[in-house]
């Protein structure tokens, strides 16, 4: 068998957002370290903000909000179950980041005095950024890369995180999904910076690729901590967005609501106060489609010309910039017409909404020398921002940490049975296709694990998944194009069963929509005022408990506490 | 042989006269997130490969010649 060895001090997998700031800080912190970025894709255009981005969606800037309002909006937004801790972390270093951005030539939006133009979106504070030319961010991360001489490996796929005797990161392994390759790298350290897993549901298009999450991110990330050891957390919050129909991107009231636009339902009236994406957001949203006053709609056609131009500009050169295209062909003009929304599919994303690899606020997960940065980990509503200051933290902590760390060996049969399981579709001839499996998967996780949540379908769909599991041993790749879908096909198929177990542990409704059980309609906050974390039992199968709210650094009052359920506008009694 | 293969329409459509993949060109395959674009050596010139699109339009903006027209996926228009 064929293995081509390398060695680095730091490995960081995901040049997206987060990936390529770990890897500058990791240089920045420590320039003799060999520090290596890789990429399933290319960095020059990988990941979530690979055309761009509209805006930062939690900028903590002084003068239009403050940390501590921060940690209180999100705590509460997200029903009390963070670390605030972690959430400081980040609030703290916002404000330092934008400007770093700035002065690396990312554009934000100012006001005439030079001062940030800050927007209102969420429910309590100040915290949308407009970036309207916000299109080359990948330019300016590559130019920061090349300057640090970080090593790159675009178009690898990293599929195992290989740990030693002591339980701490040895290697990691993947292929080349040009030439199928096998490739082990010995390390002291990795970063995970794999983006959210966003290929465990099926669009309602039905088309595999037409995901909100750029479809490279389809949990491998998750999968890979979840084998080396490490705790993931709370999966049952799932991700789920309120999107184009059909489109199944962002609409997108961040940019549309500070200039007048809202979500409407059918007859065009407004149904919740704040725009902002939480899960009670989408449980209104999922109640209006379902009441008979649906669809759910966009609305900006009441805006004036100028108005309606400058969205026309952002959202049509920005971030996903076919939206244009979309609307065009079906003859929707935003001047005329609202837009049709609807709900996505299911998804593990921190940057949304909170499940993921769980971490501190150094960045550590819960395996040593293993990080985890961005969407993948498990800060809530971290959004850009967020993969960025946690890029910088993991960057940062991890080129200490390697410092003081030796290589250590890792187990050569663990290596074995990877490069087994990697090179077992490329020798069958006969077999299922990666597409195939996938789809099943994909559309069973839509079947019965789509809220609302209901226990008998949660066990029928493991049952359906453990078949899926044995179908695994015939996938079937012609190349190694194919390879990579098949591999990514195990990887989607952890996340969904991760998904089930979680959500069946979790005895309660919390998170709106996104952990809606209709056997535990009520919050029980007793029982359930905890994080759950999900790793792997001795035997391989996914174990689960309940982990304690870490202390509280903000305090949030009970008044306070309840404004995310207070979204729904309050009607007037019709008239008969 | 159990293996079929179905047909179906790629939303990216490459003009042939425009492509300058026969001078060496790849940009097109290199920045595509999902790796579905290939070069025909015989054609000498860019196509899709793989019905696997996000519709993301890297490949369009970075072609030095234009020669790279998106459309949206079918299923989704
Ligand atoms: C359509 C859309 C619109 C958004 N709009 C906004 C917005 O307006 N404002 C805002 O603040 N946030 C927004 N977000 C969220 C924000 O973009 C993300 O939170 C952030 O970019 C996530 O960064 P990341 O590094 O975690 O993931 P990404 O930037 O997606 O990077 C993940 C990388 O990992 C790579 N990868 C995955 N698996 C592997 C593997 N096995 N081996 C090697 N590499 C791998 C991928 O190729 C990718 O490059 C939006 C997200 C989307 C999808
Ligand atoms: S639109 Fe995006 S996914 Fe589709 S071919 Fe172009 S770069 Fe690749
Ligand atoms: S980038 Fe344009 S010119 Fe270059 S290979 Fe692709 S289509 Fe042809």
């Amino acid at each position: 068998m064929n293995v081509l060895e390398q060695e680095f001090d730091l490995v960081v997998i995901g040049g997206g957002t987060a990936g390529p700031m770990a890897a500058v800080k990791a240089k920045e912190r420590n320039p003799k370290l060999r520090v290596l970025l890789v990429d399933k894709a290319n960095v020059k255009r990988s990941g979530a903000i690979s055309m761009g981005m509209d805006g930062l969606n939690n900028a903590v800037i002084p003068g239009h909000a403050t940390p501590e309002q921060y940690v209180k909006e999100i705590t509460v937004a997200n029903d009390g179950i963070v670390d605030q801790e972690a959430l400081m972390a980040y609030a703290t270093r916002s404000a330092a980041m934008i400007d770093e951005l700035d002065r690396w030539g990312v554009k934000f939006e100012k006001d005439e005095t030079g001062d940030y133009a800050v927007r209102k979106v969420h429910h309590l504070g100040t915290y949308v950024l407009p970036m309207p030319e916000g299109h080359h961010m990948k330019r300016v991360l590559y130019r920061q890369l090349k300057r640090a001489r970080v090593d790159i490996t675009n178009r690898l796929v990293v599929t195992r995180v290989l740990t030693g005797p002591d339980g701490s990161v040895a290697a990691v392994m993947g292929f080349d999904c040009r030439t199928a390759e096998l490739v082990l790298i010995r390390t002291r350290a990795a970063v995970l910076c794999t983006g959210a897993a966003g290929r465990i549901g099926l669009p309602a298009s039905g088309y595999l690729m037409g995901t909100y999450e750029n479809p490279t991110n389809c949990g491998d990330g998750h999968s890979m901590a979840f084998h080396a050891g490490a705790d993931l957390s709370n999966l049952e919050c799932f991700q789920i967005n309120p999107l184009i129909k059909d489109y199944n991107g962002p609409a997108c009231a961040y940019v549309t609501g500070p200039l007048g636009g809202y979500t409407a339902n059918g007859k065009g009236e407004r149904f919740i106060e704040s725009d902002y994406w939480s899960g009670q957001m989408m449980l209104e949203f999922y109640n209006e489609l379902q009441s008979g006053n649906g669809p759910v709609f966009l609305k900006v056609n009441h805006l004036a010309e100028e108005t309606i131009a400058q969205i026309e500009t952002i959202l049509h050169s920005n971030e996903r910039p076919s939206r244009g295209r979309f609307h065009e062909r079906r003859g929707t003009d935003y001047r005329h017409s609202m837009i049709e929304m609807h709900i996505s599919e299911i998804g593990f994303c921190s940057g949304h909404s909170a499940s993921g690899i769980r971490i501190n606020a150094r960045g550590e997960t819960s395996v040593r020398g293993l990080y985890a940065a961005g969407d993948c980990a498990s800060v809530p509503h971290n959004y850009m921002l967020g993969a960025f200051v946690y890029g910088k933290l993991c960057g940062e902590h991890a080129a200490e940490y390697c410092e003081g760390k030796d290589f250590v060996p890792h187990a050569p049969e663990a290596a074995q049975a990877e490069a087994q399981r990697i090179l077992g579709p490329l020798g069958r001839s006969e077999g299922l296709t990666p597409q195939q499996v996938e789809y099943k998967t994909r559309r069973l996780v839509n079947d019965y694990l789509q809220p609302p949540k209901i226990t008998r379908k949660y066990e029928i769909a493991l049952q359906r998944f453990e078949e899926i599991r044995e179908d695994l041993q015939q996938l079937a790749a012609p190349g190694p194009h194919e390879l990579m879908r098949a591999m990514e096909a195990h990887a989607i198929l952890d996340c969904a069963e991760m998904a089930a177990r979680a959500s069946l542990f979790r005895t309660e409704s919390r998170w709106g929509l996104y952990h809606h059980c209709v056997d535990h309609p009520q919050r029980d906050d007793e029982n359930w005022f905890c994080h759950t974390a999900l790793r792997r039992g001795a035997d391989g199968s996914m174990q689960l408990r309940k982990l304690a709210v870490e202390p509280y650094v903000v305090a949030v009052d009970e008044s306070e506490k309840a404004a995310y359920h207070r979204l729904r506008v309050a009607r007037v009694a019709e008239t008969v | 042989m159990t293996i079929a293969l179905s047909p179906t329409q790629v939303p990216v459509r490459v003009n042939e006269e425009k492509c300058i993949a026969d001078k060496g060109c790849t940009v097109c395959v290199d920045v595509c997130p999902l790796d579905v674009l290939a070069i025909d050596l015989v054609k000498g010139s860019a196509f899709m490969k793989y019905d696997e699109c996000w519709y993301c339009l890297p490949c369009e903006q970075d072609c030095p010649t234009q020669a790279i027209e998106v459309d949206i996926p079918y299923l989704l228009r």
